[in-house]
């Protein structure tokens, strides 16, 4: 079995920020694996712009941002694989890969970046009764379908869902002649970015319907139409009001879900909330040496932030190869009053104070709050917010005093003052 | 002209077209789809029932008990998924709990085999995740669960290597027979002639019935709705578990299926429309709600797909398998539940009918066997390798949910009768089956499809029909 320092799963942007990362701290033992064509994950299907403003303090394409890392990692003559698909990773990390040049291939690892992405959520996993024809899409299949195989998906359309995939579909669809017919959201807000709503919806007039959900779909061999109905607070359709939208297609924009079967396999501990790893601040997971950054481990919503998290992960992965023991005792940290989850998700018990970043969803959207992180009940660092959106992402830096001090309390907590 | 023609490629057309292949005789089959396997064998439990519901006498219990039996070596010959892992009919109620002695009364009567009856926490030990409420059970040691659609697919294959000619999209309009001889019309103008016509067009058997006998049937489509979830709960019962039958209805069960999914369902909702497989939200609910009450932590996050299926219930309330008042002309009408476990005893009486009528010889060079598609994610990795040196197709993997290779999808095409939609594909290899529901594999399977059956992909379906994925080009 061929032995590897450090193999990374998934060649998109977290997969190459890592590899890039791990190359610049001395490890020259690296394999990346991707089951696509080419290195560049989604970002190859996501042609507008808007990508980059933090890293590269211009706007790209998505494509554009890829080749950037591509060619970093490229330069550096770092391995990579494509059209390899990891079938499984065990708990002593092997990794087996599957493809059509190389076979079927098992490496031992010393250490595994998890760097997987995710998935879109399903018609089934939302449950929406109705018709099983053609034409009911996740947003991010039919991007695929319209921007890199160049077909239509439909011509009119609906699109349940306000994340982000499915505002920037509204736009992509009208700009290639698609008549979008409304965007249908069930929360009374957006989980997309505010910029997005305006960019993609507002400049096109394409109504948005927060409050509302799909009841259901007509149309036996292809959609015909899609009944909508607005919902009650407890998000209950309220049926006397349902409305029939003639439509040929149905895009789903209505969650994405960490892509952790791998993780699973291997025996990794996996968060109720995100999906993703329960991780530390060095990103590793509770198995020593296997590491997860990207949109597997939360999803994200600007590549940018992928970027730093996984030079993070590649970072501390060889630090990890080079011999630094793994702090044994953890500090959960409690996310509490309206704070869906944070990442890391836990601090080592270890005297390494280094600045932190967190990264952090909330539940619902608020108006003027704080951001606040306690140790033992003593208010460590605060951040007011004029408002904060679960479609948002929020980020808090902080200085190594005080995350000595984190890490010397008993209890952590992130919270939001109101 | 033909010797026989069979109407309806669903498991029970498919079925009889292969016992009717052992022997020497021209056969066609006519199937107004695509493909095999699009009516009601595509959406239904999949359970092969032991045999205890049926009401004793009937043709539904003689057929039910004794294609049960067949299963075993079946599976084996023809290489389709199929698991004994028994059924258990659930009792809430102390008072109704003499009600399972009824049934399993009823059952042996039948002929069922190695029935008993359990107490709640015997019941709970056997299915750790059942609720605290259940205070019975009935064991049905001899119930399965059957992958349908494959089932049907390989009776199809079988077929076909044995002679039997398949014609898709060749709905039948008319029939008659004149002079002995039987004239079949179909709605594209096409028309075969045979010396014997067997109808197993399920829920439009009526209507071919009614085309040439005067004794007229009318069946009644009545829909259930389905849940499936997801394999990572898969662990959530082990048997096949029914709920007692009372006043209220016949209970939602809640079964393992062959690949390691949860189904739920079905509901029963009688119909007007033979094509009306809309869901609905108030019935999936309803069922869920019902689940709950077997399997308490079932979780709605975990559903994958729904669908629903049609079964043809007549008023008669039992199988009509016969040889009609038209000599040469034999019926499979009101096929509902068990109809998938019956399949295998009624192919074998039905061909055997036919083969004494028409003094049939048997088929010399008949192969009683037949190979499923390999299966990449259920090798050993040395098997893996194996196959990706042969075929280097295999070792690119096209659906990552269900880890099926370009290599099978290409074989479920190009056998015979071959996947020609995507529904065929996933019905045949499982790709786009899986927790992503196609959403990753759609356009990648399309261009395969497109590729082998030299289409443009604006041609490629869903399931055929006005079922087109794309539009065109975009601009
Ligand atoms: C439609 C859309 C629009 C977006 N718009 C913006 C925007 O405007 N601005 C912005 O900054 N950000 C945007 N984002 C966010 C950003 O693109 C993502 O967060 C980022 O691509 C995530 O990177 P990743 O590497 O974690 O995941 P991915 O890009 O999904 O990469 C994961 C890679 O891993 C591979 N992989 C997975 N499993 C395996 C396996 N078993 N074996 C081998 N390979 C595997 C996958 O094929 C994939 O290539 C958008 C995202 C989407 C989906
Ligand atoms: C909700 C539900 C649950 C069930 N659960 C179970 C179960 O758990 N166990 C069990 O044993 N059974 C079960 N059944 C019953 C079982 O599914 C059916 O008995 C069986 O599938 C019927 O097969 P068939 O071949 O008769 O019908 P079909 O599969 O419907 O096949 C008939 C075929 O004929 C074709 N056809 C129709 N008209 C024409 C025409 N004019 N010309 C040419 N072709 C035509 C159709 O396109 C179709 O392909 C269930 C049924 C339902 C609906």
């Amino acid at each position: 079995m061929r032995k590897m320092n450090l193999v990374i799963v998934g060649g998109g942007p977290a997969g190459l920020a890592a590899a890039k990362a791990a190359y610049d701290c001395g490890e020259r033992d690296i394999l990346i694996l991707e089951r696509e064509a080419e290195l560049g994950g989604i970002l190859n299907q996501c042609i507008h712009n808007g990508f980059g403003l933090h890293t590269f303090k211009e706007e790209l394409t998505g494509p554009e941002y890829a080749q950037r890392y591509i060619d970093q990692v490229v330069e550096r003559g770092i391995e990579y694989r494509v059209n390899a698909t990891v079938i499984d990773v065990s708990k002593d990390k092997v990794v087996t890969y599957v493809s059509a040049v190389d076979g079927l291939t098992q490496i031992q690892a010393k250490a595994i970046i998890l760097a997987c992405g995710c998935r879109e959520r399903p018609r089934g996993g939302i449950n929406i009764a109705g018709m099983r024809g053609a034409g009911v899409f996740s947003a991010g299949t039919a991007q695929k379908l319209v921007n890199i195989d160049g077909y239509m998906p439909g011509k009119e359309c609906v699109i349940l869902g306000s994340g982000d995939i499915g505002l920037i579909m509204a736009r992509r669809m009208t700009f290639e002649g698609a008549k979008v017919k409304a965007v249908v959201e069930l929360m009374p807000y957006s989980s997309g970015l505010n910029r997005n709503i305006v960019q993609c919806l507002n400049d096109f007039d394409i109504p948005l319907y927060f409050s509302h959900t799909v009841v259901d779909i007509k149309g036996k061999d292809r959609v015909t139409g899609v009944v909508v109905a607005p919902v009650d607070e407890k998000l209950a359709p309220i049926m006397d009001k349902a409305e029939l939208i003639e439509c040929d297609t149905l895009l789903l924009s209505v969650g994405l879900l960490p892509e952790n079967e791998l993780a699973k396999q291997g025996g990794v501990e996996l968060s109720n909330v995100t999906g993703g790893a329960v991780v530390d601040e060095n990103m590793m997971t509770n198995i020593d040496g296997v590491f997860e950054c990207g949109n597997v481990l939360h999803v994200h919503d600007l590549v940018d932030f992928v970027s730093a998290e996984s030079e993070n992960a590649g970072k501390c992965a060889v630090a990890y190869i080079n011999g630094l023991e793994s702090c044994a005792e953890k500090i959960a940290i409690n996310c509490t009053n309206g704070v869906r989850y944070c990442v890391p998700t836990q601090l080592n018990r270890d005297d390494n104070y280094q600045p932190l970043n967190f990264k952090m969803r909330v539940a619902n959207v608020f108006k003027k709050v704080e951001l606040a992180v306690f140790a033992d009940g003593v208010k460590v660092f605060g951040k007011k917010r004029p408002v904060v959106a679960p479609g948002e992402m929020e980020s808090i830096n902080l200085t190594a005093e005080q995350v000595e001090t984190l890490k010397k309390a008993q209890h952590i907590e992130i919270t939001l003052i109101k | 002209m033909k010797d026989i023609i069979i109407i309806g490629g669903g498991i029970i057309g498919c079925s009889i077209a292969r016992e009717l292949s052992r022997f020497s005789a021209d056969i066609l089959l006519l199937e107004k789809g695509n493909d095999v396997s699009v009516g009601t064998t595509k959406a239904n439990s999949g359970i092969v029932h032991g045999g205890h519901d049926a009401y004793p006498n009937s043709k539904k219990a003689y057929y039910n008990v004794k294609g049960n039996a067949m299963f075993d070596q079946l599976s084996k010959e023809l290489d389709f998924p199929f698991r004994r892992n028994g059924s258990m009919v659930l009792c809430f109620n102390e008072d109704l709990k003499c009600g399972l002695n009824d049934l399993l009364a009823r059952g042996e009567q039948n002929g069922v085999k190695g029935l008993y009856i359990v107490d709640g926490d015997k019941a709970r030990e056997m299915e750790p995740h059942l609720s605290k409420s259940v205070v019975a059970a009935l064991v049905i040691p001899s119930g399965g669960i059957v992958s349908p659609y494959e089932m049907a697919v390989a009776y199809a294959e079988n077929a076909c290597t044995n002679g039997v000619e398949f014609r898709f999209l060749s709905e039948v309009t008319g029939l008659k027979k004149e002079d002995g001889i039987f004239t079949v019309t179909c709605a594209d103008g096409y028309t075969e002639q045979a010396k014997v016509v067997v109808n197993a067009a399920g829920l439009f058997a009526d209507e071919i019935n009614n085309l040439i006998c005067e004794r007229k049937y009318q069946v009644q489509p009545r829909k259930g709705d389905y849940m499936l979830m997801d394999k990572s709960v898969g662990y959530l019962a082990d048997h096949t578990l029914f709920q007692q039958p009372t006043k209220m209805g016949k209970g939602i069960l809640v079964t393992p299926t062959t690949h390691g999914n949860i189904l739920v369902g079905p509901t029963a909702t009688d119909k007007l429309d033979k094509d009306d497989v809309n869901t609905t939200i108030e019935e999936l609910g309803e069922a869920f709600a019902k689940a709950l009450v077997s399997v308490p932590t079932l979780n709605k996050r975990t559903i994958i797909t729904q669908f629903s299926g049609l079964r043809a219930h007549i008023p008669e309330n039992d199988f009509v398998v016969e040889e009609s008042e038209v000599e040469g002309f034999y019926n499979c009408l009101g096929i509902e539940s068990p109809g998938l476990s019956a399949a295998p005893a009624i192919a074998v009486e039905v061909a055997g009918w036919v083969a004494e009528k028409l003094a049939l010889k048997a088929n010399a060079n008949f192969v009683a066997t037949r190979k499923a598609i390999p299966q990449f994610s259920h090798l050993s990795n040395i098997d893996r390798q194996k196959l990706i040196d042969q075929n280097p197709l295999y070792g690119n993997i096209v659906c990552r949910c269900e880890v099926v290779t370009e290599g099978e999808i290409v074989e479920s095409i190009r056998r015979k009768p071959g996947a020609v939609d995507l529904d065929g594909v996933k019905r045949r290899t499982r790709a786009g089956m899986g927790r992503c529901q196609a959403g990753f594999c759609t356009p990648r399977i399309m261009e395969i499809i497109a590729r082998e059956l030299n289409l443009p992909l604006e041609e490629v379906t869903k399931r055929g029909g006005a079922s087109q994925v794309v539009f065109g080009r975009t601009k």
